[in-house]
């Protein structure tokens, strides 16, 4: 593996230089943490690189990093098909949480976004129909969140849960969400 | 009195058309489950589709959080239900990768040798469902039958049909029982005869053809921009099989065909299935041809739970490791992995961030039907409503996968 995650690295310092920070290879998977206005930038870089080809995006993952700041985390794993490698980007994001999304690179990161945006309020600029994925709409806050509670709010549906009022995201309620949209990806 | 309108109906040779709202499911049995699509029909066409998902959104991956590695696996049972031993397995590797062990040999020929097993029941599933999507009935009951026989394996194995939650961090459960292996040869006998008489059953059948030939066709740059997996890809002509390209366990030990169409319809997504059955019939003789003896667990009692249970009840040592196991679990080394295995639905990762503690800090599965099911909506040939429901079929979602 070592001669395949030296050509990586080289390639992407050839491109980025000190922009993307290497944190090295374990478990099959190389890896590295890229800024969030490189993203995109980068995800296109490998994709399209005629020796790198990492064509297929496996998955989009939120992480919430509570208490630690930043406090958020996207999580990009790429897999080449004609080289067989894999690669994880880390991208650690500030609170709240916003990151350019690759819909514009691979269309499957559709519905990987939108759960992240779902689980934990990451919010994916440029994204084309971000809504909730598995939680419904009027939904108050974002499950998966280190400190929201793992049975929910108490109100009349819930008798179980936690007390206290939902938190309320002040900055999410003014901005400009695109809602009610509707998904075509195919489109 | 109330004023009539007088209606004014339209030219004959000017139609008046209007988009139609049609909300199919969540309760629908084309729907394999309960997946809710808001449609906008204008005439039979389908003109947008608006999924909804979540209805059986469970939160495993929030739950998994507070479970011990070990608890973890019930909930993995639930993702996709059709074939447990599978997504056990995806587990088990993930966690296995981060403590930086193996499972003993004979251990991990007994887990291939089941989830060839849950493949072979999940295939069996969509043989029977996608026509039966289509109106014909007889091939559900015929698949239903030869999938009784292996919930029987399964049942005699684990003790459950479905849930079998069999697997462990650094091995199984439990040794196979006696009589099993003439049972399951007995299976691997019958099994590709019955293959041939599915297909007898369908593949003559000129309706079923008409409706899943050259209709969801879906290219092989398409199918990789949508991130389809496993056999919908396969169906595309792509030729990637992790057991094959990453292998895992003892794969590579095992001969066995990556089944590969090239027409990316429907039909090709049914037949690689079809195929995929036989080849997996071919990988459970050969682990039953290969399997040593040996230990089914690995000899870690910080890990493995002790294999003789009635020790546990004379001797201080091992019911302090029973106790320290079920009540606190093990500590699993700080580190990230990400570990994906061929499931029969395609590509099932896991991604464990472990802070050094009994229980994850974070687990996230990579489900290949909740991509998959994505991909139907990128599907742009099939514009009937009819033949939306056979693509949506011929991808095989699993809503408790999708909504994990």
């Amino acid at each position: 593996m070592s001669a395949e995650t030296s050509l990586i690295r080289s390639l992407i310092a050839e491109r980025f230089g000190e922009a993307i920070e290497e944190l090295g290879f374990s478990h099959g998977v190389y890896a590295f943490a890229a800024s969030p206005d490189r993203i995109v930038e980068l995800c296109r870089f490998l994709k399209e690189h005629p020796t790198l080809r990492f064509d297929f995006l496996s998955d989009i993952c939120g992480v919430d990093h509570y208490p630690e700041m930043p406090r958020y985390e996207a999580v990009y794993h790429l897999y080449s098909l004609p080289n067989k490698w894999r690669v994880r980007i880390k991208c650690r994001l500030g609170d709240p949480p916003r990151v350019p999304s690759v819909t514009g690179v691979w269309r499957t990161a559709n519905w990987h976004e939108r759960e992240a945006w779902d689980m934990y309020g990451i919010r994916f600029e440029g994204h084309p129909d971000l809504r909730r994925i598995y939680m419904w709409e009027g939904f108050e806050g974002f499950p998966q969140r280190k400190d929201f509670p793992l049975r929910g709010y108490k109100d009349k549906l819930n008798p179980f849960g936690a007390e206290g009022p939902p938190p309320t995201q002040p900055d999410l309620a003014t901005e400009d969400i695109p809602q009610g949209g509707r998904s075509t990806p195919g489109t | 009195m109330t004023e009539v309108t007088e209606l004014s109906w339209p030219e004959a040779d000017a139609p008046h058309t209007k988009e139609v709202l049609l909300n199919l499911g969540p309760q629908h049995p084309s729907t394999h489950g309960v997946l809710r699509l808001v449609l906008e029909l204008d005439g039979e066409y389908v003109a947008r589709v608006d999924p909804h998902i979540g209805y059986l959104h469970r939160g495993t991956e929030k739950l998994a959080e507070s479970f011990t590695y070990t608890q973890i696996f019930p909930l993995t049972d639930r993702l996709d239900y059709l074939c447990p031993p599978s997504n056990n397995l995806a587990f088990a590797l993930a966690v296995e990768k981060l403590l930086g062990i193996d499972a003993p040999i004979r251990a991990q020929y007994i887990r291939v040798l089941m989830a060839e097993l849950a493949r072979i029941s999940g295939h069996l599933l969509i043989t029977g469902a996608l026509p039966l999507d289509l109106g014909a009935m007889t091939a559900l009951l015929y698949a239903m039958r030869e999938r009784e026989m292996i919930m029987d394996l399964l049942e005699m194995i684990s003790g459950a049909r479905m849930h079998t939650s069999f697997c462990r961090v650094g091995g199984v459960r439990e040794d196979l029982p006696d009589g099993f292996f003439p049972k399951i040869r007995e299976f691997c006998d019958i099994f590709p005869n019955r293959i041939r008489d599915y297909e007898r059953l369908v593949d003559n059948n000129r309706v079923f053809l008409k409706r899943t030939q050259g209709i969801g066709v879906i290219s092989a740059a398409d199918g990789i921009d949508l991130g389809l997996s496993g056999p919908n890809l396969r169906a595309s002509g792509v030729d990637w099989d992790i057991r094959r390209d990453e292998p895992y366990e003892i794969y590579d030990r095992l001969a066995f065909n990556v089944i590969t169409r090239d027409e990316g319809d429907c039909y090709a997504r049914w037949r690689c299935r079809v195929e995929e059955m036989r080849e997996s019939v071919r990988i459970i003789e050969q682990c039953l041809d290969q399997m040593p003896d040996g230990p089914f667990q690995i000899d870690m009692p910080t890990i493995a739970f002790p294999v003789d249970k009635d020790r546990v009840h004379c001797s201080m040592e091992a019911l302090i490791q029973h106790f320290d196991l079920s009540a606190y679990g093990f500590k699993v080394p700080k580190g990230e992995v990400y570990s994906a295995i061929e499931a029969p639905k395609g590509e099932l990762g896991f991604y464990i961030i472990s802070d050094g503690s009994p229980k994850p800090f974070r687990m996230k599965v990579r489900a290949p039907s909740f991509v998959n099911l994505q991909a139907l909506f990128g599907v742009t040939n099939a514009r009937y409503l009819a033949d939306m429901i056979a693509v949506l079929g011929s991808l095989d979602p699993v809503m408790a996968e999708v909504d994990k």
